[in-house]
Parts: C-alpha cells; structure tokens; sequence
C-alpha cells in the first residue's frame, strides 16, 4: 500500500464507513417495517379465532424442533422437506398435514429416514397445521419454484 | 508467553478442542442417517445430533475466541490481565452449562428439555443454532459480559494497540448481537429477519473482526513486520467486511415475506463481500514474504496462511456461488447452503481458532515458542488431512446441490425432496467417507500434542 495512504486514513474509513452503512441498515429495516403486514399475513395473526392456535402451533413447533430436519421457507435443516408450503403441496387440506403427523410409526419407517412420533393431542396437531396454514399464507415472492419446495 | 496470567488460555483451548470432538462425532452420525435413514431412530433422531453438532461448533468457536482473547490481550496491553481468578472461574461455569445443555439434548426429549428449563417463560428455543435452553443463553450473557469486562479493564489499564481494539469491538458486538436471540415473536417475518441479526451479523460481520484481530496478532508474532503496516491493512479489512456485510444481510431477505428490494440490496453488497476475504489472503502472503525473521513455529504459519486462503474459498467464492438473488431462487436452503456452511466455518472460524492455538499452545506449555520438529510435522499432517477433507466434503455437497435444485426445482417435471434424496445418496456417501478421513486427521491432529515433548525446538536461520 502507497505510503500516501496511511493508518488514520484507513481507520476513519472504518469507522465512518461502519457508521452510515449501519444507519442505511437500520433506514432499510424501518422502511420494512412499513410493508411488513402487506407480506407476512397478518390478517391471520390477527385474528381473535386463528392467532392463539397459530401462537401455540409456533410454540410446538420451536418445542419439538422440528427445524432440526425441516425447512420453513428455506431455512433449517435439509434432512426433511420444506414445509413453509406444505399446506399447499397437501392440496390445502389442513387434515392431510394432521394425519401425516398423527401417523408416524413410533419406531420410524426400516431403512428410510424417519420423523418421530410426537404424541401430539387434537388440539395441539390442529394448532401445528394452522401455524403451517399461515406460513404458507406469507408473500415469499414466489418462492420456492414448485410445489416440490 | 510473558505474563502469568495469559496461562488461563490453556483451559479455554484444552476445552475447545474436546467440543471440536464432539462436533465431528456427531457429525459422522448425522452423516450416516443421510443414507441409513433408520440408524439409531428413536433413540437419537436426526435434530438432536445435529444440535450437538452446531452447538458444540458454536460453543468451541468461542470457547476458542475467550482463550485467544485471555493469550493475547495481555501481550498487547503489555499487562497481566485484570481479574484471572474471573477468567477461571467463568470457565467453568460455561464448561459446566455447556456439557449440562448437551447432556439435556441427549438424555431428554427436546420437549422434556423445553418444560424443565421453563421454556415458557421467555420462550427462546427451537429456532436454527438458537437451540439452548433459555437459561443457558442467560448464562452465555453472564459468561460474556463478565468475559468483556475483565478484558477491557485489562485494555483500559495497558498499552492500546489496534490489535486490542479491533478485537475488543468484534467481542463487544458478538455480545451485543446475541442479544437478538431474546426476541422472538409469534410473526415468523420477523423472527427470522432478526433471527439474522445474530446468525449473519455475527459471521459476516463482528466475528471477522475478531479473525482479523487475531490473524494480524498471529503474523505480527511470526514475521515481524512493522506494526504501522499491519494495523493499516487490518482498518482497511475490517472497514470493507463491515461496509459490505452490514447491508449484505439483505442476501437472506430475498424470499422469507420481506420486501422485493431486498433482492437489489442483497446482491449487490453481499457480492462484494468477498473484498474483504480476498485482501485478507493477499495480506497475510503479502506479510509472510516480507518477513523480517524465520519464526520456528512452521505450522503456526501454515495454519495462518490456510486461514487466508480457506476463508476467502469458503466464504467468499462458495458464498458467491449462491448471494445473487436469481441464483439463490434455486439453491436456497438446499445442499449448496450446507457446503458453503461447511467450507466457510471451516476455513475462517476454525482454522483461526486452530492458528492461535497452535501459535500460543507451544508457550503455554512451558516451551520458548514453538514445538519440537516432529511434533510440527504431525500438527501439518493433521492440517493437511482436515482441510482436504473438508475441500472434497464441500465439493460433494456441491455436487449433491446441484442435482437436487436441479431435479427438484427446475424442468418441466420436478421431482419431490424425498425422491430426489434417494437418487443423490451416492455423494452423500462420499461425503461420510470424506468426514471419516477428516476424522482421521483430527486425530492426527490432537496426538501432535502428545509426540515430541522432550525433543528439542527446531533451530531457524537468522533472517536475511
Ligand atoms: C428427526 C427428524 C424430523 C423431525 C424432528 C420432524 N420431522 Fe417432519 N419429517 C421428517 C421426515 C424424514 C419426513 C419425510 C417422511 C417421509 O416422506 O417418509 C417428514 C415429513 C413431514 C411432513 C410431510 C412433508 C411432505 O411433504 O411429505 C410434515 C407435514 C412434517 N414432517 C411435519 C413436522 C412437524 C410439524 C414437526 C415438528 C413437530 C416435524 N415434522 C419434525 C423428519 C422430521
Ligand atoms: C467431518 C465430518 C462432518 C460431517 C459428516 C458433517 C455433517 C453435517 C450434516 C449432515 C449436517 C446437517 C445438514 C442438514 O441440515 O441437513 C451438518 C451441518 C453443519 N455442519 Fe457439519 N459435518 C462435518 C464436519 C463439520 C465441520 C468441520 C464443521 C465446521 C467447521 C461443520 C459445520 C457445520 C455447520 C455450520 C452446519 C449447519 C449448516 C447449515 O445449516 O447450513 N461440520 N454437518
Ligand atoms: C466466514 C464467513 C461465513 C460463514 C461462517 C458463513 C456461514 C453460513 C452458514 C452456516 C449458512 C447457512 C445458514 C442457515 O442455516 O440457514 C450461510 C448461508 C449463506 N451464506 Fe454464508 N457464511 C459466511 C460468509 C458468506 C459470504 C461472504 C457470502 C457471500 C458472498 C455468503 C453467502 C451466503 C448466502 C447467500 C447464504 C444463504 C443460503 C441459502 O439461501 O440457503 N456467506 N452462510
Ligand atoms: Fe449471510
């Protein structure tokens, strides 16, 4: 490096640099904020009949990690499908998400990866495909590019 | 070594090389249930091995950082640390929560786990990386801070170097954004957008900072060259990683419910986020060609130049195989996401961490700077046979990402995920085979500390 470049130079650079991309950061996410409930489906967060079920359907799911091998909307693990539209992939069938998780043999399936058998009531594997009906609701710009996930 | 108190280091490393173990364990599992879907279902599914070996990578990383931080700061600040018995004392209470959090992922249900911890409370579980219980993510703030505050008093009260700065700003910030963790809404936009705050501000912006840091302390130590020259090129590092990475975080905005223009932001700085990684391999040639002493810790060095060079191939060019947002349309969250994961922890993260080791273990040990010649030369062996497993271990995932986007999400008949895992098995068996050499290598690695002991430090010509 030319001599004519020295060490204040590049330490102002540091920290002016940090400062105004840190504050067009946080610029950028208020503006998000502003456009937030026209994309994450609020109008189902919202209301007074789905929000408690998609609140406990969101704590199962984070209780039981189903992160761990799954996906939603691209993000966890790549053992298991995607599930941020498995509710579309299902034929919009809210029973379908339930019977699949309701029939999971508790010793897995030979040979094949396997998911667990949670023991979940009615109640809660309701709140489980609501909270997975929902996500399937949020604007991901198109995302994933099939039903396949 | 030049201050007693630097010896705290010695348990931080001997720690974080046991969790390193476990990583690679439990990797080698989750590796196997990738073919043999049914091994060791139910007693040990899937999600519970993978926590293990995120968590303890996560856990050992920082364990790591802390010794790093606990050798080097004192040498710079040319002081005894503040308060050692702190140091000590914090080691054990984070050695203790950490093998008590595994021991919860292993004896318990995650659910058992979740209502034993009080989950409810301060619901902070069950999200990617974030899986501690809460109390042990309160732990790590009570660890950390106490952690910041014995190595800033220990800066306030000696010499102020750079060096000390920058990697008090890196841990300073590694705290302050984990704090995000805490936050965790029922809106699944807005946890994940902060989600992000911890995961991609913390490896694509404060924790360069601390490899920066760290990697400069390591070649001022073994080169010599002129301090002025190195703090320069460390500004300028850090300075282009926090102007790219900051706004970068936008390449995990493109399909998660926020807004389209994320797609614009996102591409466009995380793709000059390589810069930094790139000058970082060109400063660390540039500095070892310019050296004004031949250091005798040879594999220090090795491991300094393999940090330079496996980041920016990590993260740089495997992070740029996926950051534009036309391309991450068909490789987001598939197996490119994991071979990128793998190289770019791997090469930044790991390989600092193992740098640092390797420079200041010899010390503290006892020994004057470097281990004896045949020690080094397992050390490199050890080297060598990890950082080309994880080369083939990347390039398979690779090879298994391709085909899956492929397949699964391109063409007229895509074919489901469970199918199309099937068809690319073969790679997912090269890949387990790869991590059983990587194992090996580990092996190789830890016995260097066993060989040689007596013998004595290898003689170096004086430098031209
Ligand atoms: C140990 C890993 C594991 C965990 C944990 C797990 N799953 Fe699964 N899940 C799987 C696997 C593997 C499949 C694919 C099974 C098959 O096709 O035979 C699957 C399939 C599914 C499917 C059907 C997807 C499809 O497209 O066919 C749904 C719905 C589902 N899981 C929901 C859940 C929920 C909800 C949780 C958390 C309560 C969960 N899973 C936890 C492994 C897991
Ligand atoms: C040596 C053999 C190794 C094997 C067999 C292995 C295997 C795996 C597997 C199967 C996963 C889960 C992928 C999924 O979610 O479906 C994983 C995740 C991960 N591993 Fe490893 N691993 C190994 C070594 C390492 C090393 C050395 C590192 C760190 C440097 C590492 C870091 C990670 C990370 C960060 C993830 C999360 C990836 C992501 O979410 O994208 N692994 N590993
Ligand atoms: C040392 C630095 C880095 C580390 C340790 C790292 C690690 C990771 C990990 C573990 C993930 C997976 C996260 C998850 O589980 O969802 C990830 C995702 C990603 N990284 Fe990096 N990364 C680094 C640098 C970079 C850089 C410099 C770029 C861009 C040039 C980049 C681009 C990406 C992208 C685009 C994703 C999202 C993948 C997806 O859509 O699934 N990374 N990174
Ligand atoms: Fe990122």
């Amino acid at each position: 490096m030319a001599q004519a470049f020295t060490k204040t130079m590049a330490r102002n650079i540091f920290y002016g640099g940090t400062l105004f991309f840190f504050l067009l950061f946080l610029a950028l996410t208020f503006d998000s904020h502003g456009q937030f409930p026209s994309r994450d489906n609020r109008a189902a967060l919202e209301s007074p009949d789905l929000g408690p079920k998609i609140a406990l359907g969101k704590k199962l799911w984070e209780e039981n990690d189903c992160i761990g091998c799954h996906t939603l909307l691209g993000e966890g693990a790549y053992f298991a499908p995607e599930l941020g539209n498995v509710y579309k992939r299902f034929g919009e069938s809210k029973e379908a998400i339930m019977g699949f998780i309701k029939s999971r043999p508790k010793d897995g399936v030979p040979g094949r990866r396997s998911m667990p058998q949670f023991n979940f009531t009615d109640e809660e594997l309701d709140a489980l495909a609501e909270f997975l009906k929902y996500v399937s609701g949020i604007n991901t710009s198109h995302w994933p590019p099939n039903v396949n996930g | 070594m030049k201050y007693k108190s630097q010896k705290v280091a010695r348990l931080y490393f001997i720690a974080a090389l046991v969790l390193f173990v476990a990583q690679i364990l439990f990797g080698l599992i989750m590796g196997l249930q990738y073919v043999m879907g049914d091994f060791l279902f139910p007693y040990m599914p899937f999600n519970v091995a993978r926590m293990v070996h995120t968590n303890a990578l996560i856990v050992w990383l920082l364990m790591a950082f802390m010794g790093a931080a606990y050798y080097l700061v004192p040498e710079e600040a040319e002081t005894e640390l503040a308060m050692p018995w702190l140091a000590t004392l914090m080691f054990w209470i984070f050695f203790l929560a950490a093998g008590a959090t595994v021991a919860g992922y292993l004896l318990l249900s995650y659910s058992d786990l979740a209502k034993l911890t009080m989950n409810d409370m301060l619901p902070t579980m069950g999200r990617e990386f974030l899986e501690q219980p809460t109390i042990t993510k309160l732990g790590i703030v009570v660890v950390a801070l106490a952690f910041l505050l014995n190595i800033g008093l220990t800066i306030l009260k000696g010499r102020k170097t750079v060096i000390n700065l920058v990697l008090l700003m890196g841990l300073t910030g590694l705290a302050v954004f984990f704090l995000f963790s805490f936050y965790n809404p029922t809106n699944v936009v807005l946890d994940k957008y902060y989600w992000w705050w911890v995961v991609h501000l913390w490896v694509e912006g404060v924790w360069e900072l601390i490899l920066g840091a760290i990697l400069a302390f390591v070649l001022i130590k073994t080169t010599g060259v002129d301090r002025e020259v190195i703090e320069k090129w460390l500004y300028i590092i850090i300075a282009m990683t926090l102007i790219t990475g900051i706004i970068g975080t936008g390449h995990h905005y493109y399909w998660i419910g926020t807004p389209e223009y994320w797609q614009w932001w996102g591409s466009i700085f995380s793709a000059m986020e390589p810069i930094p990684f790139f000058m970082m391999t060109v400063f660390a040639f540039n500095m070892v060609n310019k050296r004004r002493r031949n250091h005798p810790n040879k594999a220090a060095m090795l491991w300094a130049l393999g940090t330079a060079v496996m980041a920016f191939l990590g993260a740089g060019v495997w992070g740029f195989l996926h950051t534009l947002a036309p391309v991450n349309y068909y490789t987001h969250g598939s197996q490119i996401t994991a071979a990128h994961g793998h190289m770019a922890f791997y090469g930044a993260y790991v390989m600092i961490s193992l740098t640092i080791i390797s420079y200041a273990m010899p010390m503290l040990m006892g020994r004057t700077a470097a281990n004896s010649n045949r020690s080094q030369v397992r050390e490199m062996w050890g080297f060598w046979l990890m950082t080309i497993s994880i080369v083939f271990i990347t390039l398979f995932l690779t090879g298994a990402g391709v085909l899956q986007a492929f397949l699964q999400r391109m063409g007229e008949n895509p074919t489901p995920f469970m199918v199309v895992q099937d068809k690319i098995a073969l790679f997912y068996w090269l890949r387990e085979i790869t991590g059983v050499v990587f194992l090996i290598g580990l092996i190789v690695y830890l016995s260097s500390f066993f060989v040689g002991r007596n013998e004595p430090e290898p003689e170096v010509a004086v430098a031209e």
